[in-house]
């Protein structure tokens, strides 16, 4: 199913984990889980030592996710081994596509110069087709530099999914909107990733800029609860991006040394929450929002 | 440069997207206030310089170690700008900029606290809230300009995840521009980041070689045949040598940290030195491609020096690319001979080094010191050498006692009677 299909019955719910968070095999649980509580996209987070877009909540799941051994290399394993039908979206930062396979083992062999020879993102977007990821998030790649990265992401048929911040507009959103495909993540208010007690009233205006533009949009930061989706999508969002508040759970489960299966019937438990309170907001809009 | 920020494949933009809007605004601030001297931007941060910084610094004849290494040997006394490091040149213009722009509030990263102190001091001097972030272990280990900041009125913010250094701290500070976008500038400390910031800061820090290169006519009659100075993440090394990049008969020695070893141990994602230039990959890390510490797998690797403000796996994009095409000849010096230098400014030539001046010194010993072997790389420093003193060492004396207490250093005082610290 390709991202934009997964937006066409109704409000769409995409739950954010760190792949390998706390460990390997949870984790595969835990992103399992996400699907059986309605799940219809899941971003799956490669962690990069220095995520800046991200929260302490996040960060925390990258450190767990690295010392528990993940990799690309693993990450694509991963992927492999997930048991979900869903699409899935790889979120992470440049510097990881961009180095992935950018020397065979025969060219450092034969390099004693100390420099490398970069194929740029190719080499990555390739792998990711094959083990079968619809998509990309990098929230350190704007517009302006995604070029090699959108080449790429057509060459193998992949959706390049760009975020639009509250202080995004005029010709800067119609450049990402030029580049977008699949679905525009639209950032519900300024900072970091985190889940939040209120809803941003940003949101409504951002959402307002984007009414011309014909791509899904899912508006992710701080959505914590079914209260929350509900709202964002009464408002004029065609999908939600939940992460923090569902690592929190993984969090806790790890500090409190829960079973994998407990944590997971949790994380399923919130994940419907979630789904139910964006189908409920749905229903509240009205049918045809008119375009001008 | 061109026109999109890139040196080469290095620079460019890469940054959230909520960022952006605000890089776009700088870049408009820049073009217009520093390149274009509108408003006479560029008079008054000049006439600052002067009256509130001291400069110009002195462009001063080391006696004896012109003596001891055979040659002509200046020193480019940024030590003696105000707040004791070449940094204010940078924080300064900034400061200035973004109150010119507009904005409220300004922010910093800092590593050994150089950078925060002169921030700090802009800030107080221009009446501009301030707030700094610096890594849980910097913090330790320079606590007086932790002091220094607190007493210009600045807040310090203590940065926990990862090891606590420089990296985290920026990571950190971009993460509060991202919040506080609309009324914030970040104050970056060095010829690092998105576009325009690597080559904003060369242009407030190209100072120090415009300055170099007068009075080296002035007193010699001619430019030197060498411009030596430290490199972490480049700023200082960036102003020492910008004005002397068209001058080909100069050469150029960028002396990065190397730590305890160049070797890297990639299980433990650590490279014990901070020689992006000499051991480096090409890689994308706070907003701009260049050459980084990494592992194969483009995770950053946790750098290391004795010195704190060279202690960063990245390196300015510009500097990376003079060395790609060879002008810039990037070299390094470990802990131990940094610390042996640090030890002989002083004793020689009566000036307390910043630990990372001592790099640029440490690679004068190391080629054309009485130990050196005979080597075509003591040819390639001529008969007059500028090195950049780029700041004063009081900052470093606790950390100094406790590495030369550790190390055998011969020339060293006798340490036993401070084993307990200052």
């Amino acid at each position: 199913m390709s991202l934009e299909d997964a937006f066409a019955d109704g409000p769409a719910f995409v739950p954010y984990l760190a792949a390998g968070d706390p460990d390997y095999e949870s984790s595969l649980k835990y992103v399992e889980a996400l699907e059986r509580g309605g799940a219809d996209v899941i971003e799956l987070g490669l962690p990069f030592s220095e995520p800046i877009a991200e929260g302490p909540t996040i960060q925390n799941a990258v450190v767990r996710s690295l010392e528990g051994g993940m990799t690309p290399t693993r990450f694509f394993e991963f992927v492999e081994d997930l048991d979900v039908s869903v699409p899935l979206v790889c979120m992470t930062y440049y510097n990881l596509i961009y180095r992935y396979g950018d020397e065979s083992e025969a060219q450092r062999a034969s390099n004693t110069s100390g420099e490398t020879v970069s194929n740029g993102p190719r080499p990555f977007v390739e792998k990711a087709a094959e083990v079968g990821i619809e998509g990309f998030v990098v929230p350190d790649l704007p517009a302006e530099e995604a070029d090699p990265l959108r080449e790429a992401c057509d060459e193998f048929g992949l959706d390049l999914v760009f975020i639009v911040a509250p202080t995004t507009r005029g010709e800067r959103l119609d450049r990402i909107m030029e580049q977008v495909s699949g679905y525009v993540y639209v950032q519900a208010r300024l900072g970091t990733t985190g889940a939040q007690s209120s809803v941003s009233d940003q949101t409504g205006s951002s959402l307002e800029r984007l009414t011309d533009y014909d791509v899904p949009k899912a508006v992710g930061f701080g959505i914590s609860s079914g209260d929350h989706a509900e709202r964002i999508v009464a408002s004029g969002a065609d999908g939600i991006i939940v992460g923090s508040a569902l690592v929190d759970i993984v969090a806790e489960g790890h500090e409190n040394g829960d079973d994998a299966e407990t944590v997971a019937d949790r994380l399923e438990t919130l994940a419907r929450e979630l789904k139910d309170g964006a189908v409920a907001g749905a229903s509240q809009r009205p049918p045809h929002p008119e375009r001008t | 440069m061109s026109a999109d920020g890139k040196f080469g494949d290095y620079g460019g933009q890469y940054v959230p997207e909520a960022l952006m809007p605000a890089i776009e605004e700088l870049n408009d601030a820049y073009e217009r206030y520093v390149l274009d001297n509108e408003d006479g931007f560029m008079d008054d941060f000049r006439a600052r310089l002067r009256d509130f910084g001291g400069r110009p610094t002195p462009l001063q004849r080391a006696d004896r170690l012109s003596e001891r290494y055979d040659r002509e040997v200046y020193l480019k006394r940024e030590d003696l700008l105000h707040g004791g490091a070449h940094k204010l040149n940078n924080a300064l213009g900034q400061v200035l900029l973004a109150k010119y722009m507009g904005k409220e509030r300004i922010i910093a990263e800092t590593g050994a606290g150089q950078h925060g102190t002169a921030t700090a001091m802009a800030c107080a001097h221009l009446d501009m809230p301030c707030e700094i972030y610096m890594g849980e272990r910097d913090i330790n280990r320079q606590r007086p300009n932790v002091f220094r900041m607190k007493l210009n009125g600045s807040e310090v913010n203590p940065v926990t995840v990862g090891r606590g250094t420089l990296k985290e701290a920026i990571s950190e500070t971009m993460r509060d521009w991202a919040t506080n976008v609309e009324d914030t500038h970040y104050v970056i400390g060095s010829v690092v980041g998105p576009h325009p910031f690597p080559s904003m800061v060369r242009d407030f820090q190209s100072v120090i070689s415009e300055e170099a290169r007068t009075q080296a006519r002035e007193k010699l009659g001619r430019l030197p045949d060498a411009v030596v100075a430290c490199a972490g993440g480049g700023s200082n090394t960036m102003g020492a040598f910008a004005e002397f990049v068209d001058d080909e008969e100069t050469a150029l020695y960028a002396v990065e940290a190397g730590g305890s070893t160049l070797e890297v141990d990639e299980e433990a994602g650590v490279a014990p030195n901070s020689a992006s230039l000499t051991t480096g990959t090409e890689g994308i890390l706070h907003g701009a491609r260049t050459r980084l510490l990494q592992d194969r797998d483009g995770q950053i690797m946790e750098s290391h020096s004795v010195s704190s403000g060279l202690d960063y796996a990245g390196v300015g994009p510009e500097l990376a690319h003079l060395v790609d095409t060879g002008r810039v000849t990037a070299v390094n010096v470990d802990d131990d001979e940094a610390l042996t230098a640090f030890h002989r400014l002083s004793q020689m030539e009566g000036i307390i080094p910043a630990l990372e001046s001592a790099h640029a010194f440490g690679y004068l010993e190391s080629v054309a010191g009485p130990d050196a072997p005979d080597s075509e790389e003591a040819d390639g420093l001529g008969e007059y050498v500028v090195v950049n003193v780029s700041g004063r060492g009081d900052k470093d004396l606790e950390s100094a006692i406790e590495e030369t207490y550790e190390r055998d250093i011969d020339i060293a005082p006798n340490m036993d009677e401070f084993t307990g610290g200052l």
